[in-house]
């Protein structure tokens, strides 16, 4: 049986695993490489690397980090932050991803998602959409780029379905409301999304509790869940949290 | 004689240019295999063991054709070598793929590689469960439900040679092996301690 999957984020800034709370007041949480191999060895269905003020700051995803994390990472590795073109993203998969996490440069230019995936194949380009609850119009959710920072005006439903047809593999989605909050994912964003395309969703923001990937997997129809704090900060164990979700009969990898 | 016996066993990795190679390379690195990546005939030819991987559209196997990989690829399989296909690999060593119906496979296992059923969503991303039948060398010592990474959207069918079977919204080949004829739909590379147990066992073969 599939299962759902459980992603470890490393979000680095300047070579360090940080965290923030609603996309800023970073914390330093540690080394990406010995992070990223400790998720493995507890657990994790997979990790994902942002580079999360390479877009703001304008410079390029730091290679060497990347090299030196996949050396030794055995299950899929994901990275994200900085990518413009094809040629960051082949820079990217040369130093040893498996998969790239594009978010601002594909509103940019929807194009840039077909173009990486002619090349390497769908299964390595992720989409990832920063959504955020607008009032009015649009749906419901506002696309969000540069680090959340920069509304674009575009509904994010919508964008995910463009994503979809333009070649992506998976979507990303990270609800900006309750990124960090620990108050539960955004089980109504993440279920509009995952309706609305036929490739898996990701859902990411406020993972606080074992009960909050239940309900996201559950009622939210992620196809996988993603967490950086709680698990950075040893607030929860990805084995102990897996075996909760056995116990709500939610499909997990086990042992891992 | 002597002399090569003693060599340790080299494995060309055949690249056809089609998407990243990397990560099979450095799983056996890590192993401790003499690995090669390679786009050269003369040294899949002169390796002792051939992987084939692959991510992507079947159409990229095309590029084995005009390069005159096929043929040093199909010759060291016909030779006896160990031979591993991964993913688009594996479906080449059947009759061919619905996803670019003009490209034949090598046609080793019966069968063509078709789409999901509409009942689940492609692409079949995740960890999924092996069902393993008793008997298999590459999957020795490998728990009977282990689970393994699958990134695909195209599934080649159970046939006699298959080891291992998956199930998502049908039951597909996931290990085929006969003779010295390996193939797996999974990544091995991406598939943790089982994956590198496989990769091993490959190895030693």
């Amino acid at each position: 049986m599939l299962t759902k999957r459980i992603i470890a984020c490393l979000d680095m800034d300047d070579g360090r695993v940080v965290k923030g709370v609603q996309f800023v007041n970073l914390r330093d949480a540690g080394d990406p490489a010995e992070c990223a191999a400790a998720h493995a060895r507890d657990g994790a269905d997979e990790i994902v690397l942002l580079d999360i003020t390479a877009t703001s700051d304008n410079r390029r995803t730091m290679l060497d980090v990347v090299s030196r994390t996949a050396r030794c990472l055995f299950i899929p590795f994901t990275v994200g932050g900085g990518i413009r073109e094809l040629a960051d993203a082949e820079a990217v998969f040369e130093a040893g991803a498996d998969k790239i996490a594009i978010n601002s440069a594909a509103v940019k230019d929807s194009t840039l998602i077909g173009k990486i995936a002619a090349r390497f194949g769908s299964q390595a380009v992720v989409v990832a959409i920063d959504a955020k609850r607008v009032s009015g119009g649009l749906g419901g959710f506002e696309v969000f780029v540069a680090g959340g920072r920069t509304p674009t005006g575009r509904d994010a439903i919508l964008w995910a379905r463009e994503a979809a047809a333009c070649g992506a593999g998976e979507i990303m989605l990270t609800s900006m409301d309750r990124d960090g909050t620990k108050a539960g994912f955004d089980c109504e964003l993440t279920q509009l999304v995952a309706d609305a395309v036929s490739i898996p969703v990701i859902a990411s923001g406020g993972a606080g509790s074992a009960r909050d990937f239940i309900e996201v997997f559950q009622s939210g129809r992620a196809d996988a869940a993603l967490a950086a704090s709680i698990f950075h900060f040893g607030l929860e164990n990805i084995g102990q949290l897996k075996l909760e979700l056995r116990a709500a009969n939610v499909p997990v990898r086990w042992p891992c | 004689m002597i002399g090569s016996s003693m060599r340790a066993p080299t494995i060309a990795i055949v690249d056809y240019g089609a998407g990243n190679l990397n990560s099979v390379k450095k799983a056996f690195d890590y192993l401790g295999a003499d690995v090669v990546l390679t786009t050269q005939p003369e040294a899949v030819a002169a390796a002792d063991k051939i992987v084939l991987p692959g991510v992507g559209h079947f159409s990229a196997l095309g590029a084995l054709d005009n390069t005159g990989l096929r043929d040093a690829v199909l010759q060291g399989a016909s030779a006896g070598k160990p031979f591993l296909g991964i993913c688009l690999g594996m479906q080449w060593l059947f009759e061919g793929s619905d996803e670019a119906p003009e490209f034949a496979g090598a046609g080793i296992f019966a069968g063509r590689c078709r789409p999901f059923p509409s009942s689940v969503k492609s692409p079949h991303v995740g960890w999924n469960s092996l069902a393993v039948r008793e008997g298999s060398r590459l999957l020795r010592n490998v728990a009977p439900e282990s689970f393994v990474y699958y990134t695909h959207s195209f599934q080649a069918p159970v046939v006699a040679a298959t080891t291992a079977a998956t199930e998502y919204g049908t039951q597909f080949s996931a290990v085929v092996e006969q003779e010295n004829i390996f193939g797996v739909q999974f990544h091995p590379e991406k598939s943790w301690t089982v994956g590198l147990l496989m990769l091993k066992n490959f190895w030693e073969i």
